[in-house]
């Protein structure tokens, strides 16, 4: 059988910057094939090729064993080709409705309104989503704004799916919910490329997997002949993977004592509900929860992004509620924002500025009234070697950075200013195992030099190993605390369905 | 009392009105178009010579559209083929229409057409009060009823409308569901500007039946700011025009009474009030509805990234 899809020697620039060196592989019908490879490699790159939204240099695509030369999205959608974008492409000042309508093909001009509307709502139904079709999609949440992405893909009749990172910003479950989808259409037929930087689900899915190094596709190897560690060694070499060791130091000072807090989102419904939870002074405090119970106001809580309608914030003796004093003392509360994209970055600005946007007063980056150049880029160049940042030339905007080393601009500041409380939503969402590691490491190396953490996280495996206590939270409420050395995963999980410890003994 | 000043409000709004839709399509694709006020010179001069040539008020009527529409497509060229930037663009726009129409209008002055007549619509027009002011009219207020209207459906009901919408907000997420971006926003410029054009020609063929140097007065750029306070949205496009048209209706009645205030200051009066009103209303705005287009201004480059 003739492969769906053969691409030879691709190869694409951008000033400055060689995104795909040389990327050849093919995928045949009815297979799932994962693209992998670190942060920077090129994968979003060469999706947005195929997909025609960019040009290559040079290479050839082959559809169906037919060349062919797209000028824009819209020729591939025609061959079949459709794809879920790591950024999403979605209006979020229209309504979902309005959205997926946008993506649907055989709508005609003057339709009629309510029939689609019915069509969607069953469509919907089918994948067990709870979705307000009125809804603007700036209202939802990121996991609900990626489901209308997939929603979109999938509604259009498509040969070849590309998802790009689809399971970045969905929960273990819904994941599970995607597969299945995923298999469902595989049985049909329909050829899949996948791409995560999530071993369990690449090895989950995969039929075969393509690495991408530096923009070289470098190996394709088939079921059966790769594990993780194989595949690990091949992207990055395991030589590369930072190693830490996390101490078991920990005192009894509390550093954050936080007393049923209350928090109400812009629906009027409690995102906290009476929340407590004590920080002790170098401790690492993994927050397990199912994602949507109420993790990100507890982040932006603490961070000040959001107001408290009920209770207290107290660091050592001094209330820091609704103190301006908080900011001050915020220098010990940083934040990796959930929707790196939007709130994290100053997207024109280049990686050194954005680098310094919290510390810019500080005087190692001052010489009287003006900044000092010289240190601003020596601290960058200091942070991109860190942390491994794939950055274009001097002076390129954060926004042309592939989204995990936006990510990584994100932490490397945030971590900059050695807080004394770090507050960490998601921070290894989207980064490659390499990158993952190190942020793991700088974590447990700042616990060591007296930093506490809150770890908010979606992957127990993550919070299992970094974290010294594990405080489960279930509909804006503290279930309870275990230790993450004698407890089980399904424990854990009972308790992230609202079981009391209580309950189960 | 109050029907001939309604009467006078809609006729001096209804220039405005032509011109605000025009820009609320330009700007809904996401095009910023400061050449409005010259975009309505060229109109209104297309429309008197098209008229005072061929005798024809709809050859006129078309004669706007049409010429505003090739002006109009220079401003689509320029942001949109090549990315140029809308604001110095749009600009220099109104200045080539301010100088171009005094140029080719120097042969016009002095001209006299038969204008645009009222036809009363049997019935409606006997209701009290708003009959007379909005049953009574000419053809091209009624046409400026329809337009509104069909702009609304057109935006909201139909599947056009809705790439035109997102093309607006969004441009990389229609091209990715297959819109031409560059197809929309080039037709959403050129026809919003033969629309623009037909508000200058009624100024020309309806409201004084000649060519007078320069005789926008600045309506034009009076429908830029009313799409903002339209909240880019047609049926309140009407509301702002109209308001516009009631305090030039007032000032005019001032002056006809005879009072001792200024003439110019009481010419003053409908750009201050509109631009009080504006105000008023963008402090509003800014607790949510009625948002301006995400990605109006912004030029769409497929392999830039946002
Ligand atoms: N439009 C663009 N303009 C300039 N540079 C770009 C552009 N798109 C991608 N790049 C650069 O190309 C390289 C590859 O980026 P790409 O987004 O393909 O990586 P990726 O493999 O998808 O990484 P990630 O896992 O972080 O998403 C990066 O160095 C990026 O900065
Ligand atoms: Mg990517």
């Amino acid at each position: 059988m003739t492969d769906i899809l053969q691409i030879e020697n691709i190869r694409k620039t951008f000033p400055g910057v060689v995104a795909l060196d040389n990327v050849s592989f093919s995928v045949a019908p009815g297979e799932i094939h994962t693209l992998l490879g670190e942060n920077g490699a090129g994968k979003s790159t060469l999706m947005n090729v195929l997909t025609g939204l960019y040009h290559p240099d040079r290479g050839e695509i082959n559809i169906s064993g037919k060349q062919v030369h797209f000028t824009s999205p819209r020729d591939s959608l025609k061959c079949g080709i459709g794809m879920v974008h790591q950024h999403f492409m979605l209006v979020p000042a229209h309504s979902v409705f309005e959205n997926i309508l946008l993506a649907l093909d055989d709508v005609p001009n003057f339709f009629n309104r309510s029939a689609y509307k019915e069509k969607i709502e069953k469509l919907i139904a089918e994948f067990d989503l709870e979705l307000d079709l009125n809804l603007p999609v700036w209202k939802l949440s990121i996991g609900a704004q990626q489901w209308i992405e997939l929603i979109k893909l999938l509604l259009r009749d498509c040969q070849l799916l590309i998802l790009d990172e689809p399971t970045a910003v969905l929960t273990p479950q819904e994941t599970e919910r995607l597969f299945a989808v995923l298999q469902r259409l595989k049985g049909q037929g329909k050829s899949i490329i996948f791409i995560s930087h999530k071993m369990r689900e690449v090895m989950e899915i995969s039929d075969r997997v393509t690495i991408l190094k530096k923009g070289c596709s470098i190996a394709t190897l088939a079921r059966g002949d790769f594990d993780e560690s194989k595949l690990a060694a091949l992207m990055i070499g395991t030589d590369k993977v930072p190693q830490w060791q996390k101490s078991l130091q920990m005192s009894d000072e509390l550093v954050l004592d936080i007393q049923n807090l209350s928090v109400q989102n812009d629906r009027g419904l409690a995102d906290l509900d009476d929340f407590s939870l004590e920080l002790k002074k170098g401790e690492i405090l993994g927050i397990a929860g199912v994602a949507g119970n109420g993790q990100k106001a507890l982040a932006e809580v603490l961070t000040g992004l959001k107001k408290t309608n009920q209770g207290k914030i107290m660091a050592g003796a001094e209330d820091i509620t609704n103190s301006n004093a908080r900011y001050s003392y915020i220098a010990g509360i940083a934040h990796i924002p959930e929707d790196r994209k939007t709130i994290g970055i100053a997207p024109d600005m280049d990686v050194a500025d954005n680098l310094i946007m919290k510390s810019f007063k500080n005087r190692l980056f001052t010489s009287g009234i003006f900044q000092n150049k010289k240190a601003i880029r020596q601290n960058a160049d200091d942070k991109i070697e860190q942390f491994a940042i794939k950055t274009g030339p001097d002076g390129t905007p954060v926004r042309y950075l592939s989204g995990g080393n936006i990510q990584k601009v994100i932490i490397a500041r945030e971590l900059s200013e050695h807080p004394t409380v770090l507050v960490a939503l998601y921070p290894t969402r989207g980064l490659d195992i390499g990158s993952a590691e190190y942020v793991h490491k700088v974590i447990a190396d700042g616990a060591d030099r007296g930093m506490s953490t809150i770890l908010i996280a979606e992957d127990l495996d993550e919070l299992l190993k970094l974290s010294d206590r594990i405080a489960v939270m279930f509909r804006g409420k503290l279930i309870g605390y275990v230790d993450p050395r004698n407890t089980t995963r399904e424990k854990i999980g009972l308790m992230m369905s609202g079981e009391t410890p209580g309950d189960m003994s | 009392m109050l029907e001939i000043l309604l009467d006078a409000t809609v006729r001096a709004g209804t220039p405005i009105l032509f011109a605000t839709l025009g820009a609320i399509i330009n700007e809904r694709a996401g095009i910023i178009n400061l050449g409005i006020e010259g975009l309505m010179l060229i109109g209104a001069l297309a429309g008197f010579a098209g008229t005072s040539l061929s005798g024809s008020l709809l050859v006129g009527v078309l004669a706007a559209f049409g010429a505003a529409f090739l002006a109009g497509s220079i401003h689509a060229l320029i942001t949109v083929q090549l990315r140029g930037n809308q604001i110095v663009s749009g600009l220099a726009l109104t200045m080539f229409g301010v100088g171009i129409t005094a140029l080719f209008g120097k042969g016009m002055v002095g001209l006299t057409i038969v204008g645009f007549k009222r036809v009363a619509i049997p019935g409606l027009s006997q209701l009290p009060i708003i009959g007379n002011a909005f049953f009574n009219q000419d053809l091209l207020i009624y046409f400026s009823f329809i337009l509104v209207f069909l702009i609304w459906y057109f935006l909201y009901r139909t599947r056009w409308g809705l790439g035109l919408r997102s093309v607006g907000e969004n441009p990389a997420a229609a091209d990715t569901c297959g819109f031409s971006v560059s197809t929309y926003r080039f037709l959403a410029v050129t026809i919003g500007s033969g629309f623009v054009g037909i508000g200058g020609a009624y100024l020309s063929l309806a409201s004084t039946p000649m060519w007078i140097e320069n005789m926008t007065a600045g309506r034009g750029w009076i429908a830029v700011a009313l799409v903002i306070f339209a909240g880019w949205s047609s049926p309140r496009a009407m509301l702002g025009a109209y308001l516009f048209g009631g305090i030039t209706a007032m000032q005019l009645r001032f002056q006809a009474m005879g009072t001792t205030v200024s003439a110019h200051i009481l010419q003053m009066l409908p750009y201050f009030f509109t631009l009080l009103v504006l105000v008023i209303s963008t402090i509003r705005l800014k607790k949510g509805a009625g948002q301006q287009p995400e990605g109006l201004g912004l030029p769409y480059d497929r392999e830039d990234r946002k």
